[in-house]
């Protein structure tokens, strides 16, 4: 009896934890709103990642292009270009892209909703451009701010996508607040337009922190002609890389830079991260004789002064010049650690030698196909479930229902499996998963049958259903395995989409074994316990 | 309790004559083909390009194929995909896959260029494209071919550790068998091979080893618990024995792929009919193929194991 309750437990335990793995959570997910504007909005939605088969999306595969200049590190080569694409990728917008390094030669690329493939290729391919520009001193943007908003007030640009701005709380005090007559006012109704709304102070002279949700609407406004031709003269507006967080709120750093570069990439010969005892993590790089030189004056003038180091019109970081700098300088950390100074180091060298990039594989689907796959493999997998109970029922009555239960806790599992790895549902993925189902009641099939056998032979109800079990072990094992062999190959080998399949075969072998060995035997435990005297016959 | 195929006594070792002529008949004709036509590859495997377009009125096929050929892409192949409003365009020739070394994406532009021209920007819209460089579809023939002799290495590894190399080489030829047959039905019914038709018979490989793994599971059992009987006997009584089972997943696994084939899709359908065929074929293998051919290897390599109880001298029972 203490066996059952504790089994029971474990049960209970593992069903909880997949309630609570599958459980509907909210993201912030990127989505097009109406006006075909991408805005940031928190939805609510089961962490069930969905491949780019099923939600529609491009996919790339890069590789180093050799036929216009032999590179002789392809792997470091490789690096330098993931930086360098990482960083655009930001120009798509996307929720979610995936960019990774795939064997030792290729890049890929994963970008969910977006369909133009001639952008993409396009953003991808073009090479790196790295320049150095110091931030601004003068509080350009603050003084044409007014002029700013009266600009964009004129054009319309303010009420661009008012409900993605009307829910935006601000925890940073607005920079502009003396001139904030109004005060505490609704934000849809506030005279003082985009610019002095939206941007706030930031950490150091020409740093603006822009809360996330105001980032893609000010990108907008900022590329209007009007606005552009008002901008600071001699100035340039770029936004940093990283995101900050600030309290609660995320915030994307919007810069003011001279639009003058000190130097350029092509001065740069070498850019390495070190470890200094007593400095930390830093940076040392080397530029050309010609470079040193431009370098040396140039530094010398804005001593004190932050110098951006901007990568494909990025901010990657902008440390303070402490002295003039030659041909080799350095660039603490400030007390992070070598894992950044290593970044900024892959940065410099990006630009320092650029990488051509070809695309060798491009795959685009069309959201409306994603929504077609799902609503076929939903409706091939609740079918393929009607079967399969009427088969089970029918053949195995009482048998077959406690086996059915088994396969919801097997459905579960499975799911919550996936949801817990953080896999990625593909097409082949539900096939798998369809496909998976028909098989694990195979495990059901080789323990009924053994029951049955030891029923024949006249053992008690009892012992026939722990020899069924025990019996049909070696043989239930020995099939998963090879199954599982087979799906771990495949997941190595395989990309995307196969990969799919194999995760979802690999998390229904574990799930299977599970519920057939597991949950159905303490089933019959429990029917069995609730019997006033032995049973003589079992329903199999 | 209702009950299939119990208690049945069949000789299935004795028709292992007619089950090798069978599969020779089956198989021999794909391998003289195969080498001579080769398979239909999908763009994955040779490079190449391929796009789906969703018409707003069903085009005229022959129109299509001539705005196509009039953009110097006359090889393409053009068909209906699903339905006649949704067009399949194919082009992988080499000629046009070399052009692809410049930047994968080249033919499709060209191609949606043209029909643009013809049919104006709201004349169809792009449901799918794909666009395969001419080095990534070798690479991925190489690993295709790898994954499968890793698969079949590691089962042989795993099942000579369990049961007998015996074992494991009859159960890995029974597979093997299974992969020819698959291959040489993907040859008949003309199935592009693509890479979810590779996870499909790398699927079939699975499923049929478990098949034969249930059977040899009997097998050994049966050895240990009853050493008078002849190796031929016992495997018979095993296949036997299994054979509720056999036919009960067989069922529920077919009726999983009937949903598929049924309301899975056009892109399922060619995955879920190989599983269908390789699933029946498996079943097949292990009771027709892969249980004689133990029997075979044990009479050519005899002793060793506990097979041949007549052979092995009346020994007092060790602890």
């Amino acid at each position: 009896m203490q066996n059952l309750k504790a089994r029971l437990l474990l049960i209970a335990a593992m069903i909880i934890a997949s309630v609570w793995a599958l459980f509907p959570r909210s993201v912030i997910e990127r989505v097009k709103n109406p006006d075909g504007v991408l805005v940031d909005t928190t939805v609510s939605r089961v962490p069930l990642k969905l491949g780019l088969d099923l939600r529609g999306g491009m996919y790339l595969a890069l590789e180093i292009d050799q036929s216009k200049q032999q590179v002789t590190d392809v792997s470091d080569a490789l690096d330098r270009a993931l930086t360098v694409v990482r960083t655009r990728i930001d120009e798509f917008g996307v929720a979610e892209p995936i960019v990774q390094k795939v064997g030792d030669n290729r890049i890929t690329v994963e970008l969910p909703g977006i369909d133009d493939r001639e952008r993409a290729t396009a953003v991808v391919e073009r090479s790196a451009y790295l320049q150095f520009q110091i931030t601004d001193r003068t509080q350009a943007l603050e003084r044409v701010s007014p002029r700013l908003d009266q600009i964009a007030k004129e054009r319309g640009l303010d009420r661009m996508t008012p409900a993605a701005t009307a829910d935006t709380s601000r925890a940073l005090t607005s920079l502009f607040q003396e001139s904030d007559s109004t005060g505490a006012d609704t934000v849809a109704t506030s005279p003082d337009g985009p610019f002095r709304r939206m941007i706030g102070p930031g950490g150091m002279p020409g740093q603006y922190m822009v809360a996330m949700a105001d980032v893609r609407i000010l990108e907008r406004i900022l590329a209007d002609s009007a606005i552009q031709a008002a901008l600071p003269p001699g100035k340039v507006v770029r936004w940093g890389v990283d995101s900050i967080v600030l309290g609660q709120q995320y915030y994307r750093p919007l810069y003011v830079l001279e639009s003058r570069d000190i130097i350029t990439g092509e001065y740069l010969v070498d850019a390495k991260p070190s470890q200094d005892p007593l400095e930390g993590a830093k940076v040392d790089f080397q530029l050309n004789n010609e470079g040193g030189r431009r370098f040396r004056s140039e530094t010398g003038k804005n001593i004190n002064n932050n110098m951006a180091i901007v990568l494909d019109d990025r901010v990657m970081s902008a440390p303070v010049i402490q002295g003039a700098i030659g041909t080799r300088g350095q660039i603490t950390m400030g007390g992070r650690d070598i894992q950044q100074a290593q970044d900024l180091a892959l940065v410099l060298r990006a630009g320092a030698l650029p990488v051509p990039l070809i695309v060798v594989e491009a795959r685009q689907i069309g959201a409306s196909l994603g929504d077609d796959a799902i609503r076929e493999g939903l409706t091939s997998g609740i079918v393929a479930i009607g079967l399969i109970i009427i088969i089970m029922v029918g053949y195995y009555r009482f048998s077959g229902f406690l086996a059915v239960c088994g396969l919801g806790f097997y459905i579960l599992i499975t799911l919550a499996i996936l949801a817990a790895f953080d896999a990625t549902l593909t097409l082949p993925g539900i096939a798998g998963f369809v496909l998976s189902i028909g098989m694990a009641v195979d495990a059901n099939f080789l323990v009924f049958e053994r029951i049955r056998e030891e029923l024949d032979a006249g053992k008690s109800v009892r012992l026939a259903i722990d020899e069924g079990f025990d019996h049909a072990w070696s043989a239930i094992i020995d099939t998963h395995v090879t199954t599982a062999l087979t799906a771990t190959i495949l997941y190595q080998f395989g990309t995307g989409p196969v990969r799919g399949f194999a995760v979802a075969l690999l998390a229904g072998i574990f799930a299977s074994l599970a519920s057939a060995i597991f949950v159905v035997r303490s089933l019959y435990y429990v029917w069995l316990s609730r019997q006033k005297t032995p049973p003589t016959t079992l329903s199999i | 309790m209702f009950r299939i195929l119990q208690n049945t006594s069949w000789d299935f070792v004795r028709q292992w004559k007619l089950a090798l002529i069978t599969v020779l008949l089956f198989v021999i004709p794909a391998i003289i083909l195969v080498p001579i036509t080769g398979f239909n590859y999908s763009i994955e495997f040779t490079g190449g390009t391929e796009l789906r377009l969703q018409f707003a009125q069903a085009p005229n096929i022959a129109e299509v194929r001539q705005v196509v050929s009039d953009a110097g892409l006359g090889e393409a192949e053009i068909t209906t995909f699903g339905s006649p409003e949704e067009i399949r365009i194919r082009a992988q020739e080499r000629s046009q896959i070399e052009r692809q070394a410049a930047g994968a994406g080249t033919v499709a532009d060209e191609l949606e260029a043209a029909l643009r021209t013809k049919y104006g920007a709201e004349g169809f819209t792009r449901l799918s494209g794909e666009a395969v460089g001419p080095r990534v579809g070798s690479e991925l023939r190489r690993n295709a071919v790898l994954a499968t002799i890793i698969a079949f290495g590691l089962t042989l590894i795993y099942l000579a550790w369990r049961f007998e190399w015996r074992f494991g080489v009859a159960a890995v030829l029974g597979t093997l068998h299974d992969s020819l047959a698959t291959l040489a039905f993907i040859k008949y019914a003309d199935i592009e091979v693509s890479l979810f038709v590779v996870a499909g018979i790398l699927t079939v490989i699975g499923y049929s080893m478990n098949d034969t793994v249930v059977v040899f599971d009997r097998i050994r059992e049966n050895l240990r618990s009853n050493r008078k009987q002849s190796l031929r006997d016992i495997i018979n009584r095993s296949i036997n024995e299994t054979m509720p089972r056999t036919v009960m997943t067989g069922t529920t696994t077919i009726a999983s792929l009937f949903a598929l084939i049924a309301f899975g899709g056009e892109v399922m359908r060619p995955f879920a009919l190989i599983l269908t065929f390789g699933i029946i074929v498996g079943t097949f293998s292990s009771i027709f193929v892969a249980a004689p051919l133990l029997l075979w290897i044990e009479k050519k390599y005899p002793h060793a194991t506990d097979a041949q109880p007549h052979t092995r001298p009346a020994a007092p029972a060790r602890g």
